[in-house]
């Protein structure tokens, strides 16, 4: 790097007052290739501000568009959009569409992902920085990263092909014996498998990576000084990670797992797959069916022609967005700049 | 200490005044060791059983002899016949042409985060390069649905999947090139400012340069990343058996549309074709991923 700095150096551009990265109002001579590097340099710092600038756009016209799109069919709605159950757009001129079960099956399936997917999560996070041997930490996340970079849609095949009879046992248990419990009361749908247990099994594994990267990214920041201090005092391996491993990163833990709800939330095409839909409304229970948001979305994708009834599926995309906003915003507040990403 | 809690060194120099710690508390770091371990395993259950199950239901596929030179135009549901090339260069093309729109854009705004940007109007850009990091891909593609072909009258086409796929790979790239930018040690810059060349020349060849190989591993983690997307292909291009190499016109196969549409076959030869294009898939991604590493392995930042 320093060669070629210096073979540069002698025949290079800039001149004295150039040194100052951001030049003061000095007087500049009345050269020409001063004035066209000071050129470039505006150019270029137009280009690099206005890309970030496009990202603000971006975000900003995406919740515009979804707005202006779906104004008009909000307007035609019959129904209550925030409490009615059913999501009929059939009929063009009597549209009647409300949110309420797929905001219950959104959150029941996205919750039920977490509540799976959090422990498992801090316990492969801790076993990568603090129990791991050092050479085998990389190759282990490595690993764990690799859940990541399998298809959403593969893990909805394996999902319902492969995932759902091999826990259909677990659920029929559940059902059977703990049905007292609202949550693994009988369901809307006639069978165990494909309901929204087993989409947030499916989605606990698609999230499991993302928490677990970010805690062990925050985990692996723990100051140095307060794990040996906690090691002086005779503290087992288990009350290190519990006196300064975990207060130092209990918030990027937190934070972790809200970007993982929020993966969750907004997961596509393996909900799709795997959650049946069903006629009768949402009970509150695990083995429930049903479509989120998002499968609902894509599931009526192929029939967006006409402007109205594509409207209601763009104002439930925006409750989504608004959704995932929301959600990610809070996780970039509780990480308080401890997490990048 | 006589228990294996700790490497040697852990282990104090002189001995302990008490050599034993209460059972207590042995116990209790044993069963957190045990569960901490436990836990690895659990998520490595899933992995493996996903790709041992693709790979045992996907490779009768990909072995064919037809499978990587043939499209599935005038292929019956019900016939073993045909090939997915069709669908694997949609999945390539859509991918490269978002790469190309999102690669400048986000190494610029990578650029401006780390070089320029100060005050509310940086904290503004990067605030929302988290929340476009989690806005869901089925947003992504009703928006591109809503602008480009709702308001704008666009016909669906492979453009507007790689529309909306630049939006998800927008902030992977920015986050990966702004981590591997702050890496560049300060000392090089402030030499090339010694020698008075200007700040833009500055960036463009040295600090780019240097932070080149972590850029492009992050590239190719946001392309393996969008190759797998199946809620903008449903949304913004039809399905086509045949190829199609135009991407501003018509029907165009993917690997997960191909997919998904084939999961509404009831013949065999559908299971066969969707197993085929999951492994199919998968190996697209990994050699991203390998590549990626091993990029990324070879020429790391002299610090």
């Amino acid at each position: 790097m320093s060669e070629r700095i210096e073979q540069r150096a002698p025949g290079s551009e800039g001149e004295e007052d150039q040194i100052v990265p951001s030049p003061s109002p000095v007087p500049e001579p009345p050269e020409r290739k001063a004035r066209s590097s000071r050129r470039g340099e505006s150019v270029f710092r137009f280009l690099a501000s206005g890309s970030g600038v496009l990202v603000v756009a971006a975000v900003a016209l995406i919740g515009l568009f979804l707005l202006i799109q779906a104004v008009p069919s909000l307007m035609a709605n019959n129904a209550n959009f925030f409490t009615s159950p059913e999501f009929s757009t059939g009929d063009e001129n009597n549209l009647s569409f409300g949110i309420r079960d797929l905001f219950l099956v959104t959150v029941f399936s996205s919750v039920f992902a977490l509540v799976l997917a959090m422990p498992v999560a801090l316990g492969v996070a801790l076993f990568l920085t603090n129990y791991a041997p050092r050479q085998l930490s990389r190759p282990f996340a490595y690993v764990v990263d690799l859940l990541a970079a399998v298809p959403s849609i593969i893990y909805g095949l394996w999902g319902i092909l492969v995932l759902a009879p091999a826990i259909e046992p677990i659920a029929r248990w559940l059902n059977t014996d703990l049905g007292w419990i609202f949550l693994f009361r009988t369901g809307n749908l006639p069978v165990l498998s494909g309901t929204i247990f087993t989409g947030g099994v499916v989605l606990a594994v698609m999230i499991l990576p993302i928490i677990t990267a970010v805690s062990r990214e925050v985990f692996a920041q723990t100051p140095r000084f307060q794990i040996e201090a906690a090691k002086a005092l005779g503290a087992t391996r288990w009350e290190v990670i519990r006196m300064a491993t975990l207060p130092y990163g209990r918030s990027g833990y937190i934070a972790g797992s809200m970007l993982g709800l929020g993966r969750a939330l907004g997961e596509t095409i393996a909900v799709l797959i795997v959650i049946r839909a069903s006629t009768s409304p949402m009970t509150f229970s695990l083995f429930d069916g049903g479509y989120t948001f998002a499968s609902l979305i894509a599931s009526a994708a192929s029939e967006f022609s006409q402007p109205l009834p594509t409207g209601a599926y763009i104002s439930a995309g925006l409750v989504l967005f608004v959704l995932t906003f929301v959600v990610n915003a809070l996780a970039r507040v509780i990480a308080g700049g401890k997490v990048n990403g | 200490m006589t228990t294996a809690t700790g490497t040697d060194l852990d282990r104090p120099a002189s001995e302990p005044p008490t050599r034993q710690i209460a059972l207590g508390r042995r116990i209790k770091d044993h069963v957190a060791t045990v569960l901490v371990s436990l836990a690895f395993l659990i998520a490595v259950v899933p992995l493996v059983w996903v790709l041992v199950t693709v790979i045992a239901r996907g490779l009768p596929a990909i072995l064919s002899a037809d499978w990587w030179g043939y499209s599935l135009s005038g292929v019956l549901p019900e016939e073993y016949e045909g090939g997915v090339y069709h669908a694997i260069y949609g999945t390539l093309i859509q991918a490269f042409i978002a790469t190309v729109i999102a690669v400048p854009v986000g190494i610029l705004a990578a650029i401006y985060l780390v070089e320029y940007g100060r005050g509310p109007l940086a904290r503004a850009v990067s605030f929302m390069v988290d929340i476009l990091a989690g806005v869901p891909s089925i947003v992504a593609a009703l928006f591109v649905f809503a602008a480009f072909i709702s308001i704008l009258g666009a016909p669906q086409s492979a453009f507007m999947v790689s529309l909306a796929l630049v939006l998800l790979m927008l902030p992977v790239v920015i986050r990966n090139t702004e981590e591997m930018l702050r890496l560049v040690p300060d000392r090089l810059r402030e030499s090339a400012y010694a020698l008075g060349i200007p700040k833009w020349k500055t960036i463009l060849r040295i600090v780019l340069p240097t932070a080149l190989s972590g850029t492009v591993t992050g590239v190719m983690l946001a392309i393996a990343r969008i190759m797998g997307e199946t809620a903008p292909v449903l949304v913004l291009v039809g399905y086509a058996r045949a190829i199609n190499y135009d991407p501003f016109e018509g029907n165009m196969a993917s690997l997960p549309l191909l997919m998904y549409s084939e999961l509404s076959n009831p013949e065999a030869a559908g299971q066969y074709r969707i197993w085929g294009a999951a492994l199919t898939l998968i190996i697209i991604i990994m050699i991203f991923q390998v590549g990626a590493s091993l990029i990324s392995r070879f020429s790391a930042i002299p610090k």
